[in-house]
């Protein structure tokens, strides 16, 4: 029989893998119960699919076409310039939204196992679009199909506009292939490199020939583009077509084992453990690909809460602000800053590094992202003083050029103060806490490292929950979870 | 914002370890909690597990070469900025936008400097410039991020990396690679180029600023007696990176902060990183690679007067760097280089600009150079690849020059595979 305060702990540590962290008073009422049952409600509560509906087909078509026939023209008046100008601008701002939606979304679902799954989504099918409706169309599909069955999930990615056109298959066309789409297909989204040749490459690359999106933002199929010529895949023999090869591709035991290590290195540990992960790509293989019964094996095997497991990844700075905000119910009164702060850590959600996603581990940790963790909990919890700028995201670089005039400086010092401008709801926070709670339960709550000495000396002598709070969220530790 | 309460404990008296230790628990650790962060403390005080990184410092060779990176961001137009001006095909495909050959700062018959350039002209007439034209690489990216994540990494364009070139650098066991602040980049946040597997420079963009908040009482609570700390998990990692931040925090300012330049520099936010670069050289600290970056490059509309702009600062910038180093006896110890994630098409587009193209020109500067002037021969214009220029040179071929010329490396270690190296130093 497991003891409550067991329960507690592991109850705690699956939230903060499986979510962005638990309330008290839920943790309190889920301890109670069997973990095999909090694993299941956990899913259960993510059964609900909930898409961003930020941006508006309609206008997202009109953009479209208006830019179409613009790319179209030779040389434009300047009304028509000014119109360019003027799309662009709003896809930038709408991007930022998109952006905002995202992270506020992680911050207030009541589908944690979704958000988290569909963040994890993010980073395998990473991918850049300047296209905002095309990058929410992707990120719905990341959510929708989040717990789903992944070849669901991998057609879908692979049919959407977002992709097609990062990865260059508005390009593959027969007699002219383009090989980048199926060469990230099978190194970075399936088998991972060394389980592929450079043929199967080529092969593939003609099977996807003609998979494209119209001038609508829809995915079409132009047969007229297709090679139809007979290919070579893995030994098999045929005239395949793009979803032939993605079941191919699925058929072989290696696309399992690698998605189950990286949803291992994801969930539980940067440092896979083969056993483990060859048990959870065995499961995720004879269940057809079924994602919520891999992570169902993954939160109900023992390894998952074994001590080496618990409170020793690094957060990535989606994981590490989103949980605070959520922790102190915290609202953005400019969410602007959100993406400040995801920037300046190294992690912009909708731009990933490349499309091999974000790297993870300890490369999100040197020494100024590591001190601007350790203040953002001061900036946002006690509303402090931004003195930091960060760097312009390389894609905005056209927009830098464009605002600035001849007379101001590049990286000019000369800028009002910012603050991150935000509300967090103390009374809220606090009445979810049991009433008598010590400093010190405190701190075992908010952080999942195990407490040593200097913590627990360093918060002894504190007497209000409030700036203990913030004092422990500030320290190293909290950046493990 | 120095924090009044931080005024009640004396600033250049060093405090006794009991009296730290006393101050941090209590009152002095609750400025954390106010809203300025991280605040000024005052003690000098250094853990004493942290004393060998000092001390390591001073038996440390005192002739120390430089490395200055400094990345033009936005993919610059080099065609405008070292203008081909004796080719015909460069005013045919620059109806409205090719800079007029009169105005032109001539470097040969062929080529010349944007006349914004000025300022480097001096530069150049002294033998401190080289300029290679044509550098890129096989199957060119022209997506701003992914091209400049090649270049900082220095993969192929169908690899990915997650370390950079620099980053690579400080984790092969060179001599002097053991400091924390081997490679510095004047900024708020590190680029991935200073990104190693197991080690990383540091970014700052303000010695003193860093110094106070690695001085603040909370901080350095942390880091009081965590000897248990210092293993190989993540958390000793976070706990081994705060540590080397305050040690390098210390060294940096208490190194440099005496220095005081006597040259002038224009006012400009470049200007400024590159003043602070030089000022860490001149003070003599042991740091091997600098890196500064100026922004705004991607001139797609109306580029003459945008792009003159930034060249303008850029060149002043670097002209005033230069001679303050010279000044200072530096710059033979040190080399400079500039690039761009890419040049710019060789035909102007209908808005008075550029769009994104392939290989550009490269500025090596120093006082040492072995090839001065112009490298090699200037683009072709009349041998394109759909409208982009060929590449001459792979940009790798610089990096291995450097790693094996300048920074004594086996440029193999780092760039995953052997590379020629040049003959401009």
């Amino acid at each position: 029989m497991m003891s409550t305060k067991d329960n507690f702990l592991k109850v705690k540590h699956l939230y903060n893998r499986a979510g962005f962290g638990v309330s008290y008073t839920d943790l309190q009422k889920l301890s109670k119960k069997n973990l095999d049952k909090v694993v299941d409600n956990l899913i259960k509560d993510s059964q609900k699919d909930d898409p961003i509906n930020l941006i508006n087909d309609f206008e997202s078509k009109r953009q479209l076409l208006v830019q179409a026939g613009l790319y179209a023209k030779k040389d434009l008046t300047d009304d028509e310039k000014k119109m360019r100008q003027q799309i662009i601008r709003e896809q930038n701002e709408v991007s930022r939204d998109l952006n905002i939606a995202f992270i506020t979304k992680m911050i207030n679902t009541d589908a944690p196992l979704r958000e988290k799954m569909t963040l994890f989504w993010h980073g395998h099918f990473a991918c850049r679009s300047n296209n905002p409706f095309f990058a929410q169309q992707l990120n719905n599909i990341q959510r929708a199909n989040a717990l789903g069955s992944f070849k669901t999930l991998l057609v879908e990615v692979s049919k959407s506009p977002a992709m097609l056109q990062y990865l260059n298959n508005q390009q593959n066309k027969k007699g002219k292939p383009n090989e980048n789409f199926a060469r990230e297909l099978m190194e970075l989204f399936t088998l991972g490199r060394g389980n592929y040749t450079e043929q199967d490459i080529k092969e593939s690359a003609r099977s996807f020939t003609g998979w494209m999106y119209d001038k609508d933002g829809s995915f079409i199929f132009r047969q007229n583009l297709h090679d139809t010529g007979t290919k070579t895949f893995f030994g098999k023999i045929g005239n395949f077509e793009g979803e032939n090869i993605i079941d191919i591709i699925l058929e072989k035991p290696e696309t399992a084992q690698f998605i189950a290590r990286k949803v291992y290195q994801f969930f539980v540990n940067d440092t896979p453990n083969e056993t483990h992960v060859k048990e959870l790509a065995t499961h995720f293989y004879n269940s057809k690909y079924d994602i919520a019964a891999m992570m169902k094996k993954m939160f109900t095997s023992d390894w998952f809460y074994s001590q080496e497991n618990v409170g020793t990844k690094i957060k990535s700075p989606a994981e590490f602000l989103v949980g605070l905000s959520r922790e102190f119910y915290v609202t953005y009164n400019k969410p602007q800053v959100l993406i400040q702060l995801q920037s300046s850590l190294g992690q912009y959600l909708f731009n990933p590094p490349n499309v091999a996603g974000w790297p993870g581990g300890q490369s999100w940790i040197d020494s100024s992202s590591l001190m601007l963790r350790m203040r953002i909990p001061s900036l946002v919890l006690n509303d402090g003083e931004i003195d930091f700028s960060g760097k312009a995201d390389p894609e905005d670089e056209a927009v830098i050029a464009l605002s600035r005039t001849a007379t101001t400086n590049a990286n000019a010092n000369m800028k009002p103060k910012s603050y991150v401008n935000a509300n967090a709801n103390w009374p809220k926070f606090l009445n979810t806490l049991p009433k008598g709670l010590t400093p010190l339960a405190l701190t075992e709550f908010l952080l999942q490292p195990k407490l040593n000495n200097k913590i627990t000396t360093m918060v002894s002598d504190n007497k209000g929950l409030r700036s203990t709070a913030v004092e422990i969220t500030s320290m190293p530790e909290y950046q493990l979870c | 914002m120095v924090d009044s309460q931080s005024a009640k404990y004396p600033t250049n008296e060093p405090l006794t370890n009991e009296q730290v230790n006393k101050n941090t628990n209590k009152m002095n650790r609750r400025n954390f909690l106010r809203n300025t962060g991280f605040v000024a403390a005052g003690s000098l005080f250094v853990p004493a597990f942290m004393k060998p990184l000092e001390a390591m410092a001073l038996d440390e060779l005192s002739l120390y070469k430089n490395l200055v990176v400094v990345q033009l961001s936005g993919g610059n137009d080099g065609l405008n900025t070292v203008i081909p001006f004796g080719n015909d095909i460069y005013y045919q495909k620059r109806k409205s936008i090719a800079i007029k050959p009169e105005e032109v700062i001539r470097l040969n018959d062929m080529q010349g400097l944007n006349p914004n350039m000025a300022a480097l002209q001096e530069i150049y007439d002294q033998g401190w410039m080289t300029i290679i034209n044509d550098v890129g690489y096989p199957n060119p990216d022209r997506s701003h991020f992914r091209s400049m994540d090649i270049w900082q990494t220095g993969s192929d364009s169908n690899q990915f990396l997650s370390t950079g070139w620099i980053g690579r650098y400080l984790d092969s066991n060179c001599q002097t690679c053991k400091f924390p602040y081997t490679a510095i980049e004047v900024d708020d946040s590190l680029s991935l180029a200073m990104k190693g597997q197991t080690k990383k420079g540091i970014a700052l963009k303000d010695p003193a600023a860093l110094f106070r908040n690695t001085n603040d009482p909370f901080f350095k609570a942390m880091l009081q007696n965590d000897k248990e700390h210092l293993d190989e998990d993540n958390l000793g990692y976070l706990y081994k990176t705060m540590i080397e931040t305050s040690s390098s925090a210390s060294y940096i300012q208490n190194t440099s902060k005496v220095y005081q330049s006597k040259s002038t520099y224009p006012t400009s936010g470049f200007a400024n990183q590159l003043k602070t670069v030089s000022k860490f050289i001149s003070s003599g600290l042991k740091t091997r690679v600098y890196y500064v970056s100026l922004s705004g490059f991607d001139t797609h509309v109306n580029q003459i007067g945008q792009q003159g702009n930034l060249l303008k600062q850029y060149s002043e910038g670097m002209a005033a760097f230069l001679k303050d180093l010279k000044s200072n006896n530096k710059l033979e110890d040190t080399l400079v280089i500039t690039f761009s994630e890419f040049g710019r098409r060789v035909e102007q587009n209908a808005s008075n600009g550029t769009d994104h193209g392939t290989a550009n020109n490269m500025f090596v500067f120093g006082g040492k150079l072995k090839k001065q002037g112009i490298f090699n021969a200037a683009p072709n214009l009349s041998d394109l690849d759909t409208g982009d220029l060929k590449y001459q040179l792979d940009f790798r071929q610089v990096y291995g020059t450097i790693l094996d010329k300048w920074l004594d490396v086996n440029n193999a270690d780092i760039l995953n595979k052997k590379f020629n190296t040049l003959d401009f130093i």
